[in-house]
């Protein structure tokens, strides 16, 4: 399985041709106390760039836009109860969404997890 | 990710305050953001700092549901010192003011303090404000974010023989919550003596603090103007106290949505008159009587009769928060708009507040918000969410 992140702050683990998508330490961190968490529904078709998720802390709703293009096999059930486990655990546990790759070569130009690390500390 | 709107803002009324200095009145609203006294003193304890009404300011230090909940139990200490604070002066003006204001102005005694709305002609709210009467004159803390046109308008509707002092080199602190009285008054002693919307003049070492008992979160608390080189000093010693944690604007914000109160600009604009707003308090017995404030006739004809629509608190059904901007619906037909709304710490839910049409404004009435693309459920509740608990005189304590 590989990791990948976004300029967006998004993670996506890869295994073959399904990811899962979450949002990473730093972003949490940014959007402060994360209060609900829409997910998309299985079945929806996304489009690479476009809207996948909505986080809202106390402050502000913040759209979170899909990685890769594909379909979604499953939203993170257990964010609608506790919406908080994106702040304890971005990274693991606070996932938003599985999908189905349509076109793995997407992956191409996303940011390794040093990669990434050089890319916030920029920030 | 992207933030989809930005929803930081709060701001305050509040206080009184003491004038020995004054400026000459800079009518020039600054276009940068600019730091405020406590700039540097903000930075040093980890604040995240956003623009706000044309300053750097502290949106939160530890954490919005934390500081939230820190000064609902203990005290909060606020830099307010973006908001403006002026001294209005010379023979007349009570009566003066009171062309602008539908308060009681003239019955105001020494160190009481009241909140009132400063009026456009056609009676819509250009601002609220707090007036008290202080030594020097009339003490008017005004909203940051109008207080350039809040001068430019006292100024061109006030006569020449008034003074309008703007005090730029004074800060603005508020400390609120149950404990704030016990964290004060081991450092300005006698502080405990005031009553909720009083104000008083006290000394900290050789010198005067401008102290009101009052706030902007519903919980007991103090307002204290000072001058601003002595600001850091003043707010390191109350941050030593054990029942002190600094507190930034989006706690505020919360804060002040669950204690039911407006934020201008928001929950208050120049297209609402106060009937409208829920603010027929600040429309004092004897100005009921005499009119003589900006469209008095028209106000306080809807006072009698009722406006077309009012100002409403609104419970969310479910957890997803309901914004400013979202539009109300009683079926198909749009009856209100959402203008502050927002998880609520304290409630442990999100809450709203926004106008609806008159026929929809009694409490217990259900309607549906619009909430990207999708319906929620709300329901009319009474203002505050949250019980206030003002240290008021004659209240059984």
């Amino acid at each position: 399985m590989t990791r990948y992140f976004t300029d967006e702050h998004e993670w996506i683990d890869v295994d073959g041709s399904t990811a899962t998508v979450g949002i990473t330490d730093y972003a949490q961190g940014q959007l402060g106390d994360i209060v609900f968490v829409e997910t998309p529904e299985a079945g929806k078709k996304l489009t690479k760039g476009g809207d996948a998720a909505v986080v809202e802390s106390v402050k502000a709703a913040s759209d979170v836009y899909a990685p890769v293009s594909g379909t979604v096999t499953e939203g993170n059930p257990a964010l609608a109860d506790d919406p908080a486990l994106v702040n304890s655990d971005p990274e693991g546990e606070g996932w938003f969404f599985k999908l189905t790759l349509d076109d793995p070569s997407q992956l191409d130009g996303l940011m390794d997890a040093d990669a990434y690390k050089a890319f916030v500390a920029g920030l | 990710m992207h933030r989809q709107e930005a929803t930081h803002r709060s701001l305050e009324h509040a206080e009184p305050t003491l004038v020995s200095d004054t400026n000459e009145i800079d009518i020039d609203a600054p276009d940068e953001p600019l730091a405020l006294p406590l700039d540097g003193w903000h930075r040093a304890r980890g604040a995240r700092m956003v623009p706000f009404a044309g300053y750097q300011m502290p949106i939160q230090y530890e954490g919005i549901m934390a500081e939230h909940l820190w000064t609902r139990e203990s005290a909060g200490l606020f830099d307010v010192s973006h908001m403006g604070q002026l001294i209005l002066s010379g023979e007349g003006v009570e009566a003066a003011l009171e062309k602008m204001v539908p308060g009681d102005i003239a019955a105001l005694a020494e160190g009481k303090q009241r909140y009132s709305l400063l009026l456009a002609e056609d009676g819509g709210i250009l601002d609220d404000l707090m007036i008290t009467r202080a030594p020097m004159g009339l003490y008017v803390v005004v909203n940051g974010a109008v207080k350039w046109d809040d001068i430019a308008h006292l100024r061109e509707y006030l006569p020449d023989e008034i003074t309008i002092s703007h005090l730029e080199d004074r800060a603005l602190l508020a400390l609120q919550g149950p404990k704030a009285v016990d964290a004060l008054k081991r450092v300005v002693p006698g502080v405990d003596r005031l009553f909720f919307m009083e104000a008083s003049s006290f000394l900290w070492g050789l010198e005067p603090l401008w102290i009101s008992r009052s706030g902007y979160t519903g919980e007991d608390g103090f307002e204290i103007s000072l001058p601003a080189e002595h600001a850091a000093e003043f707010a390191d010693l109350l941050c030593k106290e054990p029942e002190v944690k600094p507190i930034g604007l989006g706690a505020r914000d919360s804060l002040r949505l669950e204690a039911g109160l407006p934020l201008y600009g928001h929950d208050l604009d120049p297209a609402t008159d106060p009937v409208e707003g829920d603010l027929s308090f600040a429309i004092s017995k004897r100005r009921r009587a005499e009119g003589g404030f900006p469209s008095a006739d028209r106000i306080l004809k809807a006072l009698a009769g009722g406006a077309a629509r009012k100002r409403v608190g609104l419970s969310v059904e479910g957890k997803m928060p309901v914004r400013e901007g979202a539009l109300l619906f009683a079926g198909a037909d749009v009856v209100g708009e959402v203008t502050s709304g927002g998880f609520a710490p304290t409630v442990n839910a999100p809450i709203a507040m926004g106008y609806v049409a008159t026929a929809h404004a009694a409490v217990g009435t259900t309607l549906e918000a619009e909430v990207r693309g999708k319906r929620v459920a709300v329901s009319v509740t009474a203002l505050p969410f949250v019980p206030h608990r003002y240290h008021r005189k004659g209240a059984a304590q």
